[in-house]
């Protein structure tokens, strides 16, 4: 008997399909319809005063790397925005391996406390969470400004004479974006690590692995389905982001978040805009391709 | 050799304290399968995790082979655990685990090799090398732990009640093994267990351990005929106390009268044996059931109860208390004794033993 013919899994079927239509409207609504819009916009003509022209164009596309130089219609890589892509790839990776270095040992810091401590080190670790993001960053601009904390203290002490140029370059940039996406690296190394069996550790030690030997042949392998997870949420939003670079970086450090706003407001090429977006999209695609690849060599480790 | 000078293992600084170990000391000799045996909590993991250097005692020396190990992290000991849980690494297959010990010891590749394949033959494992430790059976990590911890050849083996998470049949099996691999490697095994059966069957020498400190060491033989006190004669074994009262002593030999007025001759503890009221414990199958006339003590019999291999009779004495005998059992034989009979409990010269509380 097929599945159609029996009134009982046909009303199964149908059940299941009324259940799932909420997700369904806003997974079409929310994900799907913008991108669509986006896909679109990516390949219309831009209006004079910001918006676009039902005129179909690739320009948006190829102005994504190249340009037509204005006088002699010489076709160029357009210098600015692989810079522009570079850096934010180089800034997001760099923001990665700090968040690590600095998350990993915090991880494990707290996952060796005794286990009624360690809620309350994870809510000092959230706790920064709940604080607006903007607020968070002009605090760090507080501290690395010309006449912040850092400079000041430094200079009381003698240290300096003249003030450090930290704020508005790529360090400054560094600093905020670490600070911002720690926690996203720290939960998920805490959560593998917290289900680690520690007595695999004491194996380590007693056949004479040394502390680093341990930490690399014993707990990272345990550990790195967090690790990988903790990069991929410190990376993917790395990559799109706009306010620490905006506020941080002084409007000359650009990003791809801020490139891409710059093409929807001032820049009116809202093509571009569209084509930059799909862009990143494709890159964190890619880097998620390698997330789920390393994960699914991890699910064939252990099953 | 390894010798444990007055180790004690004090928890929490301030606010209460728990003493883990009080005051041990015991020498361990080479070659020996010695056996820590106690209840839960009496501190026999604890000294067995000082040994291996998880845990810093308090005060007190360990030293192998004259050798001070408590300046040694773990990692520079020349012992190897096999963990109650094993302990396996669930991201290497069977060989790789049994190989890391070595690895770690930088020995070259082609002699890591080689251990591994002796130690996958010695351990019967030698099909499952490839295999992830998660895709073999119980009795089969219970394996690969132990081939882990003697692939390096360790001086001391220390094992953490490692047969415990085992069902019997393959815990009977494993018992016999490890008796086969401790005389074969040559290696002395430290073996903490809370099993007395595991205890008696597998040690050169037991130490009855109990609240952090050690009751009585001796041969299997020595602990459960002759107890030292009424915790280790109640732990191991099925014992009978008898109230009775000591007379005098001469040397190991201690002359007793009993509650039912009769008087016999015991084996005395080793000191402090005052002539006055002693306990007495006599283990159930020392004592034979006979008439009740020129009996030691008499009573009437209150219950019989068969168990395949033997049966046990239990006696209720003249003047109270009871008293269990257990006799072997002999094909289609019935005791010809039944419930209500009147019977007398005797037991030879020697066999008692004064408990030294």
């Amino acid at each position: 008997m097929s599945d159609a013919s029996d009134p009982v899994a046909r009303r199964a079927s149908r059940n299941r399909w009324f259940l799932l239509t909420p997700a369904l409207v806003v997974l079409t609504l929310a994900a799907s319809g913008p991108l669509l819009v986006v896909m679109i916009y990516s390949f219309l003509t831009p209006g004079d005063y910001g918006g676009v022209v039902w005129k179909p164009s690739i320009d948006g596309w190829f102005s994504v790397l190249f340009q037509r130089d204005f006088f002699s219609e010489e076709l160029t890589f357009a210098d600015a925005h692989l810079s522009i892509f570079w850096r934010s790839i180089w800034l997001s990776l760099m923001t990665t391996i700090i968040t690590f270095v600095i998350g990993f040992p915090t991880a494990y810091f707290i996952a060796t406390r005794p286990a009624n401590r360690r809620d309350t080190w994870m809510l000092l670790i959230i706790i920064p969470f709940w604080t607006n993001l903007l607020i968070r960053t002009f605090a760090v601009m507080e501290l690395i400004r010309n006449e912040g904390t850092v400079n000041s203290l430094l200079i009381a002490l003698g240290i300096i004479d003249q003030p450090i140029q930290m704020l508005f370059t790529d360090f400054a940039v560094l600093v905020g974006m670490a600070y911002v996406f720690l926690p996203l690296m720290v939960l998920p190394i805490y959560a593998s690590m917290e289900r680690m069996d520690f007595s695999l550790v004491e194996a380590g030690y007693d056949l004479y692995a040394t502390r680093w030997r341990v930490l690399k042949n014993v707990i990272l392998p345990l550990v790195k389905p967090g690790v990988i997870a903790g990069s991929i949420l410190v990376f993917v939003p790395s990559l799109g982001a706009y306010v620490t670079p905006r506020v941080l970086g002084g409007g000359k450090q650009l990003m791809l978040g801020n490139l891409i706003e710059l093409q929807f407001g001032q820049g009116r090429n809202w093509p571009l805009g569209a084509a930059l977006s799909l862009t990143l999209l494709f890159i964190v695609t890619v880097a998620l391709l390698f997330y789920v690849r390393a994960a699914g060599k991890e699910e064939g480790h252990h099953g | 050799m390894i010798e444990i000078g007055g180790v004690t293992k004090v928890y929490g600084g301030r606010g209460p304290t728990f003493t883990a170990l009080d005051n041990v000391s015991v020498t361990i000799r080479d070659n020996e399968f010695f056996t820590l045996l106690g209840p839960s909590g009496c501190g026999k993991t604890t000294l067995l995790r000082v040994i291996a250097g998880f845990v810093d005692p308090t005060s007190g020396t360990v030293a192998l082979d004259g050798q001070d190990l408590l300046q040694l992290p773990p990692y520079k000991r020349p012992v190897n655990t096999v963990f109650q849980s094993y302990a396996l690494f669930p991201h290497m297959t069977v060989a790789e685990n049994i190989g890391f010990g070595l690895k770690m010891l930088d020995r070259p590749a082609a002699e890591v090799k080689r251990t591994v394949d002796e130690m996958l033959a010695l351990v019967r494992m030698t099909e499952m090398a490839g295999r992830k430790t998660s895709e073999i059976s119980g009795g089969q990590q219970q394996r690969v732990a132990l081939a882990r911890a003697l692939a390096p050849r360790p001086k001391v083996l220390l094992l953490d009640e490692p047969l415990s998470a085992l069902d019997f049949k393959l815990r009977k099996e494993m018992q016999i093994e490890l008796k086969r691999l401790q005389s074969e490697t040559g290696i002395t095994f430290i073996f903490v267990t809370h099993d007395q059966e595991e205890a008696l069957t597998m040690s050169d020498r037991i130490a009855v351990m109990r609240a952090g400190s050690i009751r009585q060491i001796g041969g299997p033989r020595d602990i459960y005929d002759h107890p030292a006190e009424r915790f280790v004669a109640d732990f191991i074994g099925d014992t009978n106390f008898l109230d009775a009262t000591l007379l005098s002593v001469d040397g190991t030999a201690a002359r007793v009268k009993l509650a039912s007025g009769a008087e016999t001759t015991v084996r005395a503890p080793a000191e402090g044996a005052k002539a006055g009221p002693v306990t007495l414990a006599v283990r159930p199958e020392h004592a034979t059931l006979g008439n009740a006339d020129g009996a030691l003590l008499a009573g009437k019999l209150a219950n019989i109860i068969y168990f395949g291999t033997d049966t046990h009779f239990h006696v209720d004495l003249d003047g109270g208390g009871s008293f269990v005998l257990r006799q072997q059992n002999q094909p289609d034989q019935k005791s010809g004794r039944s419930t209500g009979d009147r019977v007398g409990v005797s037991f030879p010269a020697g066999v008692g033993q004064v408990l030294r509380d």
